[in-house]
């Protein structure tokens, strides 16, 4: 299929894919802002993500077919040392495919939400919002720059507060968790680019290929390594890192729901992707401070997330805590998978990455049709749900049983590549923290999952019991490839495959 | 036909029979017949294959592969075919009995009920027939998934909380335990899980610590076995409507699960690496004790489907015990145990529904003198019961045999001291309810009369006769069982097995 794709798209969108595809998005949004329709943004917003999602492919397509698996582009035409470039191998081309794959389910879900919970006459920069954060997470994968990485973070992150804080509609509650991101967001932003200052004191240079190659001489260099810890704390506070969570419960209970579902999919995931790109390709794990940073700093961090989190969240009584809870604990997993430092670590680490976003993109949306019905994000709003809107909530329990890992759901095989990648080191012990966090999801999912399909239902609502169409092909899309994805996993497994072999430097897995 | 087609029609047959349900479900007659046709072709297609492994082929099919290393694939041996014959077989009769109960006591959502039994029996199906680790893993978690809502079908406080122990128990021990010992095989063989006969893992010097953990870890993560201390979903899972209980906790779930504890015993460990893993002393020993602390909280028990659900978990632990002697003679003894105490216990939890459905009662005590009013339904919990006990002419009499020699093959000092403790506390706990029932004592007051005008539903006494009678037929069928059965229990390493058969 992107072989057909390479061969019939026009000569323009192959050249210039990865420029057009943060471009697209990012100089469609200040049109968006003056538009005077709401739902003519929301138009243009699925034709921006559309577009994307194009470029995606083209970029996936070019990957796999150019000889040393990486894309390059010069900005402006300025070669490397000089000029920004943007350089698309295995690795981000995958984290690309998410975000705008996500990108287009999620606008074309956003409508009858938006609708419902944001004011009119802020439809029109609602969308330009977005379409800002989306063109800023697509630049953060994007780009082959260090800072110009700092300066789509701030893009996304800038345009994420605005969106959160537009949730002040439905409950106050988001004005402070938007200022708490947002205080905790800049720190994070902060902390990186000391971190990138550092680099370029020690090595000259801000291309992220550069410095790699320049780093392997200045071993034992002290500004190197407070580099190294400033970066690794800076986007381990953007990727909600345990103990580096704190903003994002809050941020995603009480924004608008599309965004909390657009953010739990793509936000954090691509903050990952960052981190692993520093981990893995600018710096490398045979740098000894990387290898303890691994045994004695991410490991534990990730099992903690693990299990105090999946604790957290079965204690929670709103849905959307319970889920965001969820989150951090599933980042938990995803470091664990790169803490490991193999290549099978890592592309186990990616897949559930993949598979999260799948799962949680299909959560939220359900919730969100749950938000849109029923007006309530409680566990008893959503007593005898099953019954009233069998759609929304089979959908909803399938991507449950995918994020508890039940088999023939993809999240059963996201733990079991991380198992292996595990067991395959000797660490049987971190399997047991990894049943365990299950088992604990087990209970939290299921407690959901028995008031929507077993208790009598309380809210006797009788208008609008089903979610709206337009909500539910999306949600059905993502939960069917849950199941798909659990089935066969040739597809997501031999993209995580690929990229992490990109991450560390190599052809192929 | 071709066996790669005869696996898919018994994979298919009972999704086709599930959707087949569905589309019926308004239409109660056309939902049973759908039911009724469907399980009889699923059983011939059962018998088609095991007349071709009996006839030494190995039916054979490859789906696909759901990830590198990572097979959906089939493969059908003697010990699959006998389980997979066992649970369609009874899946008939057990039919013919669902609809008699169901009518009978008027249960609601029938169609629910229906359709997840047929998708239970796909992932028995499954079960039975899963060349390697993986596929077996997958099916165990339909079965256990697909019965919740049968566990938990009459909906109440006490349903629920029963569905969730044993929702919450089989997945924990499943995911907890079984995945990890599965993810561990996996990294061990090198990226294999195929059930191999001789053993996967033999050959590969495993250190005694890591396969007596492994071993642990299966033991106790195949939750279905019932091993204590993970018994206790079973129990509770009785809150489910017998028909429930009589088919999937006494032949399909529960032996899905000791039917996994004997495939890996055989195929991932072999009988030679069993035979050097000091941890399979340790399962033997939890086995032993399961049998005896089972048995002695059974006779606490007044509830009569209480009573038969520690029955169950003593004579559970037999096969788990079978498998651990590693011996012939104990894996020929936990295979026909697989059958003799399917259609045994069956027949025994038929009887108990029957009883409920026609007086309304559950507790033993209110049982006395009620034989003279059901004599059929009271002189098959008779026949079932000293098949139970291991008495000739019932089909248990052979695996209890099988088992003493196996037992007494090892030279294990105490287990055949277990063995017969255990066939004296049966004696104890089983036979006095229907002796009392069909001789009550003098001065025993005469039983109520029926809350169910016309007593018990015909096909509710019928079907725990059919299945009495299996239970003495099997005995003198066992000469061709041991036959069929032998080739799966060779062992390449060593000579040719002889003298097994009884």
């Amino acid at each position: 299929m992107i072989d057909l794709l390479l061969d019939t798209a026009p000569r323009w969108a192959l050249l210039h894919a990865p420029a057009l595809l943060v471009m697209a998005p990012l100089f469609l949004a200040p049109l968006l802002a003056i538009l005077p329709s709401g739902r003519l943004s929301w138009l243009i917003s699925i034709f921006a993500t559309l577009f994307a999602l194009f470029c995606a492919l083209i970029l996936v397509g070019q990957v796999q077919a150019s000889p040393v698996g990486v894309v390059g582009y010069d900005v402006g035409n300025w070669p490397m040392p000089i000029g920004i470039v943007l350089r698309v191998d295995a690795l981000n081309s995958m984290i690309l495919l998410l975000v705008a794959s996500i990108g287009v389910l999620a606008t074309i879900f956003s409508w009858p939400t938006v609708k419902a919970e944001i004011p009119e006459r802020k439809h029109p920069l609602f969308y330009s919002a977005f379409l800002v954060c989306f063109a800023g997470l697509c630049g953060v994968a994007i780009t082959g720059d260090a800072f110009n990485l700092f300066v789509f973070l701030e893009i996304s992150s800038i345009s994420t507060y605005v969106l959160v804080a537009l949730g002040a509609g439905r409950d106050r509650r988001a004005l402070p968790a938007a200022f708490n991101y947002l205080i905790m967001g800049t720190l994070g932003a902060s902390f990186y680019i000391i971190g990138v200052g550092f680099l370029y004191s020690a090595t000259g240079t801000l291309n992220i290929a550069d410095i790699a190659s320049k780093l392997p001489d200045l071993a034992g260099n002290r500004s190197v390594e407070a580099g190294f810890a400033f970066i690794i704390v800076g986007l381990g506070l953007k990727a909600a890192v345990w103990p580096l969570h704190q903003w994002l419960p809050n941020a995603y209970s009480y924004s608008p729901s599309f965004v909390t579902m657009f953010l739990s999919a793509t936000a954090t995931k691509v903050a990952l992707y960052a981190l692993i790109r520093f981990l893995f390709t600018v710096f490398r794990p045979e740098f000894a401070f990387e290898q303890a940073t691994f045994t004695y700093l991410l490991m534990p961090l990730g099992l903690a997330a693990m299990i105090t989190c999946s604790f957290q969240a079965v204690f929670q009584t709103d849905v959307r805590r319970t889920l965001a809870y969820s989150s951090v604990a599933q980042v938990g997993y995803m470091i664990l998978g790169v803490s490991v430092g193999t290549v099978a670590g890592v592309s186990a680490g990616l897949f559930h990455l993949l598979n999260h976003a799948m799962i949680k993109g299909a959560l939220f949306m359900a919730v969100a049709g749950v938000v849109l019905t029923f007006q309530g994000t409680t566990i008893r709003d959503f007593a005898g749900l099953g019954r009233t809107a069998p759609w929304t909530m089979t959908g909803f329990a399938i991507a449950a049983l995918s994020l508890i890992g039940v088999p023939l759901t993809a999240g059963f095989q996201s733990k079991l590549q991380l198992g292996y990648a595990l067991f395959d080191q000797g660490m049987w012990w971190a399997v047991v923290f990894v049943v365990f966090s299950s088992f604990l999801a087990v209970i939290y999912m299921g407690r959901i999952l028995e008031a929507i399909f077993f208790r009598p239902p309380i809210n006797p609502r009788k208008s609008r019991k089903e979610a709206p169409i337009l909500l539910l092909v999306p949600l059905w899309i993502l939960a069917l490839a849950n199941i798909y994805f659990g089935i066969t996993t040739e597809l997501p497994l031999g993209l995580a495959r690929d990229a992490a072999a990109a991450a560390f430097g190599l052809e192929a897995f | 036909m071709s066996s790669e087609l005869l696996i898919w029609a018994a994979l298919c047959l009972p999704l086709l029979i599930a959707a087949g349900i569905a589309v019926t479900g308004a239409f109660s007659n056309v939902r049973e017949g759908v039911t009724l046709v469907g399980s009889t072709v699923l059983f011939g297609v059962v018998i088609a294959l095991a007349t071709k492994v009996a006839g030494g082929e190995v039916p054979q099919l490859y789906v696909g592969q759901a990830a590198p290393g990572l097979d959906f694939a089939f493969k059908l041996e003697p010990l699959g075919a006998l389980f997979a014959l066992v649970a369609s077989g009874l899946w008939i009769v057990n039919s013919f009995y669902s609809i008699g109960y169901m009518r009978g006591n008027r249960e609601r959502n029938q169609t629910r009920f229906y359709i997840c039994f047929a998708i239970a029996i796909f992932g028995a199906m499954g079960v039975a027939m899963s060349a390697n680790l993986f596929t077996l893993f997958v099916f165990y978690e339909v079965l256990t998934l697909s019965t919740y809502p049968l566990v938990a079908h009459k909906g109440d406080a006490a349903a629920k909380r029963g569905g969730r122990i044993y929702l919450l128990t089989l997945l924990g021990t499943s995911i907890g335990l079984f995945l990890m010992a599965i993810m561990w095989t996996w990294v061990l063989a090198g990226q294999n899980l195929d059930f191999v006969q001789g053993g996967l893992l033999a050959g590969r010097n495993l250190d005694p610590a890591v396969a007596s953990a492994l071993l642990i870890l299966f033991a106790f993560g195949i939750g279905k076995a019932a091993l204590m201390p993970f018994h206790f979903w079973l129990p509770n899972a009785m809150v489910a409507p017998t028909p429930v209980s009589a088919l999937l906790h006494a032949v399909a779930v529960v032996k899905a699960g000791v039917f996994t504890v004997m495939k890996v015993s055989i195929y991932i460990f072999g009988e030679d690496l069993l035979n050097a893993t000091p941890g399979r002393e340790f399962v033997l020993g939890v086995a032993c004790f399961t049998i005896i602390v089972a048995s002695l909280v059974a006779m606490t028990k007044d509830n009569l489907k209480a009573r038969l659900a520690y029955s169950t978990i003593a004579q559970l632990s037999y096969i788990t015990l079978g498998a651990m002697l590693a011996t012939q003679a104990g894996f020929m003894g936990g295979a026909l145990q697989i059958a003799a105490h399917a259609v045994g216990k069956m027949t025994l939890f038929m009887c108990a529904g029957a009883i409920y459905v026609a007086t309304g009662l559950t507790n033993i005590s209110d049982m006395r003198g009620l034989g003279r009013k059901m004599p059929l339904v009271f002189i098959a919990f008779f026949i079932a019961t000293l098949s139970i006990i291991g008495i000739p002419p019932m089909a248990g009499a052979w695996a209890k045999y099988e088992l003493m020699q196996g037992a007494i093959d090892r030279g294990t000092g105490f287990v055949p001291y277990v063995l017969i403790i255990s066939s004296l506390l049966n004696i104890a706990y089983l036979l006095p309810i229907p002796i009392l029932a069909l001789m009550p004592v003098p001065g025993t007051p005469e039983p109520r009369p029926f809350k169910r005008p016309g007593g018990a539903p015909f096909f509710t006494v019928a079907a725990p006769v059919v299945t009495a009678a299996l239970c003495v037929i099997l005995f003198f069928l066992v000469g061709p069982l041991a036959d069929f059965l032998s080739p799966a229990f060779e062992n390449p390493a060593s000579p040719a097995f002889a003298g097994g058969q009884p």
